[in-house]
């Protein structure tokens, strides 16, 4: 998916993507929690969300912001969102979803369900003012929440050397008084367990979690990226040789006789083919209707946007071919 | 936005603004560029050819040889940031005068106030306007007072803080804002915004020089769209002052930024439907403060105003610049004051086209304008 959808942007057919390369063990700490267990993520946790059931067509069609996209066409592609699957939507700000994964966590608790939320960021996330509000705050209201860093080397260009001094960001849950633990973020098995660990922490003791998974970025941080211009090529594949998730976990499959290559390839294939169904019924959709730019605004129009609503019509009439709505659905 | 879906090519990072290689309001030719009385001072001097972000990163490389004391940083500032504006800066200058921040807004205005309240010249890069509000508290209740609240004591002139602003075509919600009313709203800060290469340059480095603290707004769809013979000498353009960039009698026009090449685009069409239409178009350049002064003695020879920016239209600058001119040239005023404005979302990415006040929606303004 990661790859089709990283060329389609390279083709200009969607307008930006972010891939999760070398990180998907993370996918370990998405299968320890329960469905109804609520994520806040930041934005290269693609994976947690397919682990949960969104669709290939539910992916595609919100990179297309096309008509059946939830988000409706009004972020850039990977800022997904679903409240059936308790997965709350992507903003790209970094780092203004930890403090909001602490309320959360806290109208879990006093609602008496045994749940917990789910939050991710990345180690450059963390130097951000949010990051120390939300973990203070978790502490000393005891909330049922898993801070979980993906702590893959870069923070766009700039590399963890720079972005902080001290042992890492796992040393900061303990000055919190959090539980804390660091993981292996490329063995999928270890993630899991960890996750595990913490959700019986965050849920039986109302405690908040902070969980370091050590990784690496293989791709670029995005298409707007080309990280050529700040570490070597060489880096990059060293690292795709010699500590990948996803050969870690092919190797370990392969060695339990579960998994071999004629069954990668033919995974392979079945997956690609059902990537590219998805991604050519999306790209065919029409774009959501052009009056969905002035709905949940508010949770009803207000005055000023039913005058400008009007105002925007009036124009579409007046300069049908100006402002060519014929890619884009018919108003309900 | 189809003229990039259907390119076969992925759009770049800082979008494409048609019309900017061709407009007049750019300066193609040496001769074009020193005719302006505002650069007397480099006028005997050699040009160069910039686009905008070349023309940023040339006024920082000065501002940093002339200025022992100046740094520049932010985050990914050290390779030459996400849109190049600081390439080669480092190497030039040293990693201790130009480097990466950590990721944190707040720290990074928090950092450049420190340094100026000790008298350096901070130069902080804050990645995207959009990405601006965790620094709102530093740069509102801190920058913008430090100077009243200790008599005078102490100040934050050497702060500039520069940031990307404005719609691409892709930006979605969170790279596209023009935020500079909040800061606009802020007795004691300077924002300023540049159209151009040659305006960029010397609006920078007047907006680092000034002795107070200043958050310069760069149009990013600008930073390779915009290319001019820029003066390669030292030059600063006036804060505070906006600049006619047509002379008119029938209308008057304000713009800042990039928004300006829509207009210039909509008083063509509109001289179609009304041929000897004589506009005065107008670049604000500074939003705080701002030109009272030239904006009105326009309006009182026109009779009539047009402001048009990419910010949502409730609370957005035009108000402040309609009030005042309501309040100043009343009896002269022979129509509304038009308000091309995007409309009052947030901003939305597969929408853009249909959000912004673009050239037919500038157009149509200045007809009711005229036909009132």
């Amino acid at each position: 998916m990661d790859l089709i959808l990283y060329e389609a942007q390279r083709q200009g057919r969607i307008s930006f993507y972010m891939t999760n390369a070398g990180e998907e063990a993370y996918i370990g700490s998405a299968a320890a929690l329960e469905p109804e267990d609520e994520i806040f993520g930041q934005y290269r946790e693609a994976g947690t969300l397919l682990y949960r059931g969104f669709t290939l067509d539910q992916f595609m069609n919100q990179c297309y912001s096309n008509d059946m996209d939830l988000g409706k066409g009004r972020q850039m592609p990977v800022h997904y969102g679903s409240k059936a699957l308790h997965f709350q939507t992507i903003s790209s700000p970094l780092a203004t979803q930890l403090p909001q994964a602490s309320g959360a966590a806290y109208a879990i608790k006093r609602s008496g369900k045994k749940n917990c939320v789910m939050c991710y960021f990345g180690e450059g996330a963390a130097s951000e003012g949010d990051f120390h509000a939300a973990l203070n705050i978790a502490a000393t209201t005891s909330c049922p929440v898993i801070f979980f860093c993906r702590n893959n080397g870069f923070a766009i260009s700039t590399p963890a050397n720079e972005q902080y001094k001290g042992d890492g960001i796992a040393s900061r849950g303990v000055g919190y008084g959090m539980h804390t633990i660091r993981v292996d973020g490329n063995d999928v098995w270890a993630v899991y367990k960890a996750t595990q660990e913490a959700r019986k922490i965050a849920v039986e003791k109302h405690k908040p979690v902070l969980i370091e998974a050590m990784t690496y970025r293989v791709g670029h941080h995005s298409t707007s990226d080309d990280s050529s211009a700040y570490r070597s090529k060489k880096e990059v594949e060293d690292w795709k040789r010699h500590d990948n998730p996803m050969v870690r976990m092919r190797k370990w499959l392969e060695s339990k006789g579960w998994w071999d290559e004629a069954r990668e390839n033919a995974h392979k294939a079945t997956q690609r083919t059902a990537v590219l169904k998805s991604f050519a019924a999306a790209e065919k959709r029409k774009k959501p209707a052009v009056s969905e730019m002035f709905n949940d605004v508010y949770d009803k129009l207000t005055p000023n946007l039913i005058e400008q609503k009007k105002e925007l019509e009036e124009l579409i009439k007046k300069y049908p071919a100006h402002y060519d709505t014929s890619n884009y659905a018919k108003e309900n | 936005m189809a003229h990039w879906y259907a390119s076969g090519s992925p759009p770049p990072a800082e979008g494409f603004l048609p019309g900017v290689a061709n407009s007049q309001l750019i300066k193609h030719t040496h001769h074009d560029a020193l005719r302006n009385p505002e650069l007397a001072g480099v006028a005997n001097g050699e040009t160069k050819k910039m686009n905008t972000f070349q023309a940023i990163n040339d006024a920082m490389s000065i501002a940093l040889a002339t200025d022992d004391t100046a740094c520049v940083f932010g985050e990914d500032v050290g390779f030459g940031g996400v849109f190049r504006c600081t390439m080669g800066l480092a190497e030039m200058f040293g990693r201790d005068r130009v480097f990466n921040t950590p990721l944190s807004e707040q720290g990074i205005a928090g950092f450049g106030i420190g340094m100026a309240a000790m008298g350096s010249t901070a130069i902080a890069e804050i990645q995207f306007a959009d990405y601006i509000f965790p620094a709102f508290d530093q740069i509102v209740n801190e920058a913008a007072k430090y100077r009243y609240r200790s008599g005078g004591e102490f100040n934050v002139g050497g702060l500039c803080i520069r940031t990307p602003c404005g719609a691409v075509g892709h930006g979605g919600h969170y790279h596209s804002q023009s935020p500079e009313a909040y800061f606009a709203h802020t007795p004691g800060i300077k924002v300023v915004v540049p159209r151009s290469p040659i305006q960029a340059k010397g609006l920078l480095l007047a907006s680092i020089r000034d002795r107070n603290p200043t958050i310069f707004m760069e149009p990013k769809i600008l930073y390779r769209a915009a290319v001019e013979m820029v003066p390669v000498g030292d030059y600063e353009l006036p804060l505070g002052k906006a600049e006619i960039l047509t002379q008119g009698k029938d209308l008057t026009i304000i713009g800042w930024g990039a928004q300006l090449y829509v207009l210039e685009n909509a008083i063509q069409l509109a001289k179609i439907k009304m041929p000897g239409l004589s506009v005065e178009l107008i670049d604000l350049r500074s939003i705080l403060p701002w030109d009272v002064e030239t904006v009105c003695n326009s309006v009182n020879k026109t009779g009539r105003l047009l402001i048009a920016h990419e910010a949502p239209k409730t609370q957005g600058f035009a108000a402040e610049i309609a009030s005042t001119v309501m309040e100043r040239c009343f009896l002269r005023l022979e129509a509304p004051i038009q308000r091309l404005c995007s409309f009052d979302t947030p901003f939305p990415l597969v929408f853009e086209k249909f959000h912004v006040p673009d050239m037919i929606r500038c157009a149509e303004g200045i007809e009711r304008a005229m036909k009132f």
